[in-house]
């Protein structure tokens, strides 16, 4: 892995994928890499395509622009597959994670041609098996980390439990559910 | 000691006003500014603070009772964005002609309209002849040290000014990135007391803030502040001084990024000079000689200063997210160009209007802007001097 990553979040407002990009950006902090996690925000409504980022560097990040040749990108919303142009400066050494049910050979002609590596998950399926409801961004979390190789899957485990130990301090019932949304998602994820 | 983090530039301040713990916060949200007071409202309701928090019904309010408290003896503040601003300012000038130290959070977001909710510097901008010290931050950890600057500054006796804390709107207020904290103590004891020598529930020695003044008095009130302004910039240096003993992390008027001994320069203030960093590092390992001078005081605004900083410099980009519509261009261009002009400089000289709205500002961008510079050294001649950067026409 080079020293930067770059990482670009498709979702669709309410969906969460600022708070993943912001989780993400905790726990790579957690390890001790320098982070940023930001989103770009549209028109301020449910359903409304957003794009959040992530920078994660073992060099001091100063640069304060969006990003537009990610490494990796996540669609946490396939309906976007058609409505944004998702692999957009893509490299093709990096990947894209999307979650959907389908195949990758039903997802492929959405993708204008992309060449690089093509991850599926079906965060749906993964959360409410875990969470009981439909919260994708969770599972995408731990999908991205994977693929992209940000951190070895014991640390990531270890560092989101008390993650959510801080975060879900009054509700402490729902970490469980969460820590098997990620375990799960890990196996899940597949090429 | 300090404690490595990573945190959103608003949470950043918050967490700063936490350890000031201010006397008054007077809050009316607007995007994006909204989460400071949301955050400094959980310390009150989980008492890591003592400060009365005001939930007022709008930002002409959260300023005039800011003032009004700060008037009668208490350290105050409020937060605000763009159009909060804007309904603030006719209280904005009452602050800073009753020469009343009291501090505003803000974070810079485009006025409307039309109506936008992203970054450019068009509302404090529009304040900076309202009689306020600005400061602006790059990211999170200046936003954070600023405000831990600002009272030391705003209540200074050679001073006692409000000041306004600037940070840019989403790209650092939303932005999580790492940062140091300093401890609580350590922010508590450098801020310090607040003695005011004059206040209005001192029943010793009664006194009114902002009578009707005539003619005969109101110029006199004018030339007063500006006393206090001329005093802002030495007061500046020898605060950031102190916090550089303390944390380590050393602030000027300006930051000069290997500006020693280049030939081409941009004037820049906030978030996209660290885009710019980039853009110069990148051209530093290509031979080229190319710096920045990043704004950090901007009212009062360090002339000769920025003019000595700029002496050796051949060609000079003014960058303004902000327009003036003077046809010539932008706010920070002007100052610029009279500071070079009354240092008799012989730069060449061009000023752009970039950002606006949160357009986004990437490092090719910036490194267009020195090809522009290297250009018009070539030419020997500046050509356009007001000029639009990412902007379809």
């Amino acid at each position: 892995m080079s020293s930067l990553t770059e990482i670009r979040w498709h979702g669709r407002g309410g969906q969460g994928a600022k708070t993943a990009a912001l989780l993400l950006a905790d726990v790579a902090f957690q390890t001790g890499k320098y982070v940023q996690g930001f989103p770009e925000y549209g028109p301020e409504r449910m359903g409304a395509p957003i794009t959040a980022y992530n920078r994660i560097s073992d060099t001091r990040i100063r640069v304060h622009s969006n990003i537009y040749a990610p490494d990796y990108v996540v669609v946490v919303d396939e309906s976007l597959l058609e409505a944004v142009d998702v692999t957009s400066g893509l490299k093709k050494e990096g990947g894209i994670l999307i979650n959907t049910e389908k195949t990758k050979e039903e997802v492929l002609p959405h993708l204008k041609g992309y060449e690089g590596k093509v991850f599926l998950i079906d965060a749906r399926k993964v959360s409410m098996e875990t969470i009981g409801r439909y919260f994708p961004n969770t599972p995408l979390l731990a999908a991205i980390v994977k693929v992209a190789g940000i951190m070895d899957e014991e640390t990531f485990l270890r560092e989101m439990r008390a993650s959510f130990a801080h975060k879900f301090a009054s509700k402490p019932e729902v970490i469980d559910g969460n820590m098997k949304a990620l375990e799960m998602a890990l196996k899940e994820v597949h090429g | 000691m300090a404690k490595r983090d990573r945190l959103s530039g608003n949470e950043a301040v918050a967490i700063a006003l936490r350890q000031i713990n201010p006397d008054v916060f007077p809050a009316f949200p607007i995007t994006p500014s909204t989460e400071i007071p949301q955050y400094f409202a959980s310390y009150v309701a989980n008492g890591l603070v003592d400060t009365e928090f005001i939930t007022v019904e709008s930002e002409h309010s959260s300023m005039s009772a800011a003032i009004g408290a700060s008037a009668a003896g208490a350290r105050s503040l409020t937060a605000t964005s763009s159009c909060g601003l804007a309904y603030m300012w006719e209280e904005l000038y009452i602050a800073a002609s009753n020469r009343l130290p009291l501090a505003l959070a803000l974070v810079n977001r485009a006025l409307s309209g039309p109506i936008n909710i992203n970054c450019d510097h068009s509302d404090s901008m529009g304040a900076r002849d309202a009689g306020w010290i600005q400061i602006y931050a790059e990211n999170n950890q200046e936003a954070y040290d600023n405000m831990a600057q600002a009272y030391r500054i705003s209540e200074h006796e050679d001073v006692r000014l409000p000041i306004m804390i600037c940070q840019d709107g989403f790209i650092t207020s939303h932005a999580v990135e790492n940062m140091e904290l300093l401890e609580d103590g350590e922010v508590k004891s450098f801020v310090g007391e607040y003695n005011p020598e004059e206040y209005l529930l001192n029943a010793d020695s009664p006194m009114a803030v902002g009578p009707y003044s005539i003619t005969d008095y109101y110029m006199e009130a004018k030339r007063n502040q500006a006393e206090g302004m001329k005093n802002v910039s030495r007061v500046v240096l020898e605060v950031a001084k102190e916090f550089a003993e303390l944390s380590g992390r050393e602030y000027g008027l300006f930051e000069e990024y290997r500006l020693e001994d280049a030939e081409y320069a941009v004037v820049i203030i906030g978030s996209a000079a660290g885009t710019t960093k980039d853009a110069i590092d990148l051209l530093r390992e290509k031979g080229e000689k190319v710096g920045m001078l990043k704004i950090r005081l901007y009212r009062p605004f360090p002339a000769e200063e920025i003019a000595e900083a700029l002496r050796n410099v051949k060609a000079i980009a003014v960058m303004d997210r902000a327009e003036s519509y003077t046809n010539h261009g932008g706010p920070l261009g002007a100052d610029v160009m009279a500071a070079l002009f009354r240092a008799k400089s012989q730069a060449l000289a061009v000023n752009y209007i970039y950002g606006l709205g949160g357009r986004d500002v990437r490092v090719e961008d910036m490194e267009g802007v020195f090809e522009t510079l290297r250009q018009i050294d070539r030419d020997g001649d500046a050509g356009e001097m007001y000029r639009y950067l990412g902007v379809r026409e």
